[in-house]
């Protein structure tokens, strides 16, 4: 095999799973030791520069590092990460000192955002303090978005979102909020450097089945139906609700519908229980909630009388796969029937831009998405860039918040008629951990507790108030000790094989057996003679040459507990701990610096 | 300085040997040896030895003396029965506890100063008596925890980590051990656990006494350029003679191997040392051409490695003294206390 290239930043950033599985790359180990270390402070700051919104992320990211977690492959469970992240949030002090300080020398460039949801705050909050007048619109009398309209509040609350929401504002952004942008003719008509569109997927998906429009007065989406709820319009619904739908949205209208009068409420899914799109934490929350989840049911017909509804029917089905492992429902010809009161339809979002004319360079594709370049961000016509779910179709904050820091660097190479395609790369430091014989400066003792469960609201309680949030995150006690389950991948084991002296210390000594002395071979079949076979074939072996006998060190990164006993049995150092920092680029304030990662 | 203990999280898929134990079950405490120290890998190697072999840890005893070497049983097995003995003094503890109970498997380890200075006595008479044991002895040329004084086993020449070369015959432990009636002699390295672990596997199975003499560099005082027992002169120098493969239980050998590569050797117990020659004209089990091969390579500044000498057909110091059949705690006490007639009986033979 190749002898590996730390040199890329590739490398170590992948060994960071978590990391690397984050849309915005935030270090998550690195805030994960500050909140251990009672730093709520610094972590709170270190995630607001790379996701921008840590308040509420810590509580409804959809959190993509969970799965990537390398303790949920040597563990029964991964780190909670984002509950973590949510301690720093709510523990921290007063950080408005901490922010990037106005007013920001202008640069003399006005861009115009569409949507104040997260990615539009985002870009704003990345290039107000690079000198740019930035103009979010929004038709909705707050920031905040989807955040602010979908999701229920005893999820999140207001003043999460006005508190984070506020620290953009605070840089200088202007705000126009209810005013609905018709025309993006007429927006850059009105002579803006550059024009962000992050107005959402603004549409649920209609339900097209017999009956659906004689019932009307009691069938409703559930996006708008969530946010009249938000906005205070919707106070109480019937008695016995049917869910559609097994997304996220669905979880939050069974669940908002429990608080507001619903005592027989279940959620009913076209495909199986495990395919269904919500993330399992909101499954077990609302299952928690007595909300049943009734699983291959194909909505046949909404049965009923005298213009009101009565139940709804449904095609059983079952799950059928061909060869290629694609599934079918076959209907199973049995009819099931449920009654109901009322019925909320959470089968999916859609993008609609109605606003924006055919003719004005902006290109759309078969499926009515606009064409947008997927690392620049940038539309076909080159002053406007896309961004969130306006993008690329319903994903999540924190996808929305990636996308905007690419989009804010387009925007800013672009307004200073740079090529946009040509990327910055991120900063990378790489920093031995080394403080004497068996010390480092991380804690590398490794915790053997199980995944601590984060506290929640007495059930009665919670049902009865639609605005009393459920969970009650972790306390300091607690955000302690799961902190301490996170094995530190970023502090990584750097092999130097010029001063080995191949006497096996670090084999023996690995608790994992990731590490082999051998001959080189090709990948596939190395992979199979290590010291424990490395089955793992998306994560990388680090091969170094140059030893004295001619063999590799191959070592399988895959279960590597970041514990150090390779380097504290090193006679020679050839194996050292070094903390790995990748700083994703961000658009350069202009005179400030934002806040320095600790 | 602290040592942390190993983490206890494992590799997801650890295998299990026979008993269901994974090797991580072999272990011992983390060792406060140097950082590199070969003993550590030779404590590895004989986790990995039992782990493979399904010996169960409680029927295990293991015995040392003192010295680095002595220490390292802690460091490995800590399901099994330990003793640390006086310095010297292993070999008296170990043919005593063997007299005992002849159903433990003893290891008995120890290093050169242990074993070829205050001890060499112990070691040679329990090694002609026969006790039925895996001898290891972590030899290192130096006296490491009195900061790597040359021991008795260091090469004539060999240069200490000052400069100052060592003027002193040494004492070949494999010599005396093959002159003095083992019926299993090993010689191996620390840094290659490859033909180490089979050694240590044959030498456990082994009846009789095994002697195993691993040369196991002291990383702190005998790793340097003039050592002949750093790990770039042993490497340099090791000239092994086969290696061995450890055929547990009675399968078929059915692989064709070309006429006098490959020497097959039944054991008391069943298991099959399949040695595959790397040195033609090597015979593992002719004791007096091993004795001269090695003197020969000695003088060519060779070390020679592999399994040197086997008697297949060796018995113990129980087979000769004729001791009873099972272990002393095993007999109640109508075999132990057969009565005042039966005293009477012996006193009267021996009047």
């Amino acid at each position: 095999m190749k002898p590996t290239d730390i040199g890329n930043p590739d490398y170590f950033h992948k060994v960071v799973d978590c990391q690397w599985a984050c849309p915005a790359h935030t270090p998550v180990p690195e805030y994960i030791r500050l909140i251990a270390a009672g730093r709520y402070d610094d972590a709170y700051m270190i995630n607001w520069k790379s996701n921008v919104f840590p308040g509420i992320l810590g509580r409804t990211c959809d959190r993509p590092c969970e799965p990537a977690c390398r303790r949920g492959r040597v563990d029964e469970e991964p780190v909670a990460i984002c509950r973590l992240k949510r301690v720093a949030a709510d523990n921290k002090g007063d950080v408005h000192a901490r922010m990037p300080q106005g007013p920001f020398p202008s640069n003399g460039k006005r861009i115009a955002v569409v949507g104040a949801g997260p990615a539009g705050l985002a870009v704003a909050r990345d290039l107000a303090p690079a000198g740019y007048q930035v103009i979010v619109h929004d038709s909705a009398p707050n920031g905040g978005g989807f955040i602010r309209s979908q999701i229920p509040k005893f999820r999140l609350p207001d003043s999460v979102i006005d508190e984070e929401v506020g620290y953009i504002t605070d840089l200088g952004v202007e705000t126009r909020y209810n005013s609905y942008v018709s025309s993006l003719k007429d927006l850059l008509d009105e002579g803006y450097d550059a024009v962000f569109v992050g107005s959402g997927a603004p549409r649920g998906r209609e339900l097209d089945v017999p009956g659906r429009q004689e019932a009307a007065a009691n069938i409703h989406i559930g996006i708008d139906w969530l946010s009249s709820v938000s906005f205070g319009h919707v106070k109480s619904i019937g008695k016995r609700v049917i869910v559609l739908g097994g997304g996220n949205t669905a979880m939050d209208c069974c669940r908002s519908a429990r608080r507001l009068g619903g005592t027989e409420v279940k959620v009913i899914v076209r495909s199986g229980f495990e395919e269904m799109k919500a993330s399992p934490w909101e499954k077990e929350d609302a299952m928690h909630e007595d909300i049943p989840i009734l699983n291959f049911l194909v909505p046949k017909e909404v049965i009923h009388k005298h213009g009101r509804i009565v139940g709804m029917s449904f095609d059983k089905v079952e799950a059928k796969y061909d060869d290629k492992g694609r599934r079918t429902l076959v209907p199973t010809g049995a009819v099931v029937q449920y009654a109901c009161d009322d019925v909320l339809v959470a089968i999916g979002q859609e993008n609609a831009f109605p606003w924006i004319e055919k003719d004005i360079g902006v290109e759309f594709d078969r499926w009515g998405m606009p064409k947008v370049d997927a690392l620049t961000f940038q539309s076909t016509n080159p002053r406007v860039f896309f961004g969130g779910d306006a993008a690329f179709g319903p994903k999540n904050i924190i996808w929305a918040v990636a996308h905007a820091h690419q989009a804010a660097i387009s925007i800013d190479k672009f307004c200073h008629g740079q090529d946009v395609a040509e990327r910055p790369g991120p900063g990378v430091t790489l920093v031995s951990q080394k403080m004497g014989i068996h010390e480092w400066s991380y804690d590398n003792a490794v915790s053997i507790d199980l995944r601590f469960k984060v506290p929640h609201r007495d059930k009665a309680a919670s049902l009865i108030d639609i605005k009393a949030e459920v969970e009650l995150g972790f306390d300091a006690a607690l955000a302690f000790k799961e902190a301490q389950r996170c094995l530190n991948c970023d502090v990584q084991t750097v092999f130097a094989p010029k001063l080995c002296i191949e006497c096996d210390a670090c084999v023996d000594i690995c608790p994992v057996d990731c590490i082999s002395f051998t001959d080189d071979g090709e990948e596939d079949e190395l992979r199979t003679r290590l010291m424990a076979p490395a089955d793992n074939k998306t994560q990388d072996i680090y091969v170094a040459h140059g030893l004295k006998t001619g063999r590799i060190m191959a070592k399988d990164e895959d279960v590597c507990l970041h514990c150090g006993m390779c380097a504290e049995r090193c006679p020679t150092g050839a194996w050292d701990m070094q903390r790995f920092l990748l700083d994703m680029a961000q658009v350069e304030p202009a005179g400030v610096k934002l806040e320095a990662l600790a | 300085m602290t040592f942390l203990p190993k983490p206890k999280l494992h590799h997801p898929k650890l295998v299990e040997n026979g008993l269901g134990f994974t090797r991580r079950d072999y272990e011992g405490a983390i060792s406060t040896l140097c950082a590199g120290c070969g003993h550590d890998s030779i404590s590895a190697a004989i986790i990995h030895a039992c782990f493979e072999l399904d010996l169960p840890p409680h029927r295990i005893a293991k015995l040392s003396g003192i010295g680095c070497s002595s220490k390292t049983p802690t460091y490995f097995l800590g399901n099994s029965h330990g003793f640390n003995s006086v310095h010297g003094r292993m070999p008296s503890v170990l043919t005593g506890a063997n007299l005992a109970n002849r159903e433990l498997i003893y290891l008995g380890v120890s290093g050169d100063g242990d074993s070829a200075s205050i001890g060499f006595g112990q070691f040679a008479h329990s090694i002609r008596r026969g006790v039925n044991m895996t001898y290891i002895v972590e030899n290192n040329g130096v006296y490491g925890l009195t900061k790597g004084q040359f021991s008795a086993t260091a090469d004539k020449g060999a240069k200490s980590k000052k400069g100052v070369a060592n003027n002193d015959e040494a004492i070949d432990l494999v010599a005396v051990a093959l002159q003095l009636g083992a019926t299993y002699v090993g010689r191996s390295f620390s840094g290659d656990k490859a033909q180490l672990i089979p050694l240590i596997k044959g030498a456990l199975t082994h009846k009789g006494a095994a002697f195993i003499d691993c040369i196991s560099p002291c990383v702190t005082f005998n790793n340097h350029e003039g050592s002949t027992k750093s790990f770039d002169y042993v490497r340099e120098h090791n000239a092994a003679v086969n290696f061995l493969d450890v055929i547990e239980g009675r399968e078929e050998i059915t692989t064709d191997y070309a006429p006098g590569t490959v020497e097959i050797v039944k054991q008391h117990d069943g298991s099959l040392l399949k040695l595959r020659k790397l040195s033609n004209e090597y015979d593992a089990t002719d004791r007096i051409a091993a004795m001269n091969f090695l003197q020969e390579h000695h003088a060519k500044g060779e070390i020679v490695t592999g399994l040197l000498y086997v008697d297949g057909e060796s018995g113990d110091m129980h087979d000769l003294l004729g001791t009873a059949k099972h272990p002393l705690n095993d007999m109640d006490e109508s075999l132990l206390c057969p009565g005042s007639a039966a005293l009477e009986k012996l006193n009267a033979s021996l009047r």
